[in-house]
């Protein structure tokens, strides 16, 4: 199974996980995995339309899905995504 | 030409001088170069008290604060001695004891659309040490436009990102993130971080800024370091120019600084951060007042370890992050 990495700030709605194992060969089937197993996510990563949120970036291994195939993007057993949010502490 | 160094200098950056891939001509090229440090904050202290040792001979601090006792936790730069003093003072002083033969300079003033370009156009690199979205923005908007690098950090809870956003070279902090949280909408929009956290991250933004001021190593440039002080882990991921980037991107549309704070929906100043907004405010007095005259229902919805700070009598408690779930 993928591996989800969810970054501290967002850790509060997986009930403190850092890394969740989630089913789906992509990354869209990775997420809806992922907000089924903690639907308090959901709202954190997409907007009313079910789109991702823009200061959301999802990397695989160490691309972003935007430069792969978004969403489709395929995601193998054992596979690494990343949430990258923006923080802007100092 | 590069500026001679006095034997007091040679004395002192000895330790330097002895590794290779800085010798002599290393230090008087750090000399000769110059940094802009926006924030004297938890990231500005390590910053600035690291380049200002090395010996980077003109360091700009640009910051409109004064220093807190809260501040102390984590803004090593300040000392108690300095409560209640201009930060760019205090940091200054700190730096000049630290090492006399540097030049700082000092912008007791907000960072702004208005004077960005101003005070950051006769620097080398830019450092965003910044609290704020708007400011970060703000900072990387400016780098863009006058063509210097970008050595960024920000940190979350136990959370630091590392990166040179350098649009000339590689992505700019907007090709990655087009665009902010949402007031409100995201814990991420909140700042509060670990203790050490600064220091750590930093350190590493100091790092990267002398790289790029020696041009040795590798640096950051379409690279984006992740640190995560609870697992201790360091991850690094891959960026790419966002060809719809609007800034720096082929077809970019914003070709001058904008208003960030309407762009963002935050103000950039911390002492706004505590008002709700204009006529919603509510102060102590008025509240105890309201709740004398009225059977009013008190809601709080801070979370479990700020009550345990402060907690108000009589008010129910349903922390923020629950209410978001509903």
């Amino acid at each position: 199974m993928p591996l989800l990495r969810i970054p501290t700030p967002l850790r509060t709605y997986s009930n403190g996980q850092s890394e969740v194992s989630v089913i789906g060969t992509n990354v869209q089937e990775a997420l809806t995995d992922l907000t089924t197993q903690y639907p308090a996510l959901k709202p954190h990563l997409f907007n009313d339309g079910g789109d991702l949120r823009p200061f959301v970036n999802l990397f695989v291994g160490e691309h972003n899905i935007k430069d792969l195939q978004g969403m489709n993007t395929p995601v193998r057993d054992g596979e690494k995504i990343m949430l990258i949010p923006s923080i802007a502490g100092g | 030409m590069l500026p001679e160094l006095s034997r007091e200098e040679i004395l002192r950056y000895s330790r330097h001088l002895l590794i290779p891939e800085v010798g002599l001509e290393g230090q008087r090229k750090l000399k000769n170069s110059s940094a802009l440090i926006v924030g004297t904050g938890g990231l500005g202290s390590p910053v600035s008290l690291y380049l200002a040792a090395a010996g980077v001979g003109r360091i700009g601090l640009v910051d409109y604060d004064v220093v807190d006792s809260s501040n102390l936790q984590r803004q090593i730069i300040h000392g108690t001695s300095m409560i209640g003093k201009l930060k760019v003072e205090s940091a200054k002083a700190r730096m000049l004891d630290l090492n006399p033969d540097i030049q700082v300079d000092t912008y007791n003033e907000p960072y702004t659309s208005e004077n960005a370009i101003r005070i950051a156009q006769d620097y080398d690199i830019i450092l965003d040490g910044t609290d704020n979205f708007p400011t970060r923005y703000l900072t990387n908007d400016v780098a863009v436009f006058l063509e210097k690098p970008n050595v960024y950090a920000s940190i979350f809870r136990f959370d630091g990102q590392v990166s040179v956003f350098f649009a000339k070279e590689g992505p700019c902090y907007r090709c990655l993130f087009p665009e902010p949280p949402l007031r409100g909408s995201s814990p991420l929009a909140r700042r509060w971080c670990a203790r050490v956290l600064p220091g750590t991250i930093g350190t590493l933004q100091a790092t990267e800024a002398l790289k790029v001021l020696l041009g040795i190593g590798e640096p950051l440039i379409g690279k984006l370091l992740l640190y995560n002080a609870l697992d201790m882990s360091f991850d690094f991921v891959k960026l790419k120019k966002n060809p719809n980037c609007r800034v720096c991107g082929p077809n970019a549309d914003i070709k001058e600084l904008i208003d960030y704070e309407a762009f963002c929906g935050v103000p950039s100043h911390d002492h706004e951060e505590g008002s709700a907004g204009d006529d919603l405010d509510v102060t102590a007095g008025e509240l105890a007042e309201r709740l004398k005259k009225n059977h009013l229902k008190l809601l709080d919805v801070r979370e479990p370890h700020e009550l345990e700070i402060s907690a108000l009598p009589n008010a129910m408690n349903i922390p923020s992050v629950s209410l978001q779930d509903v």
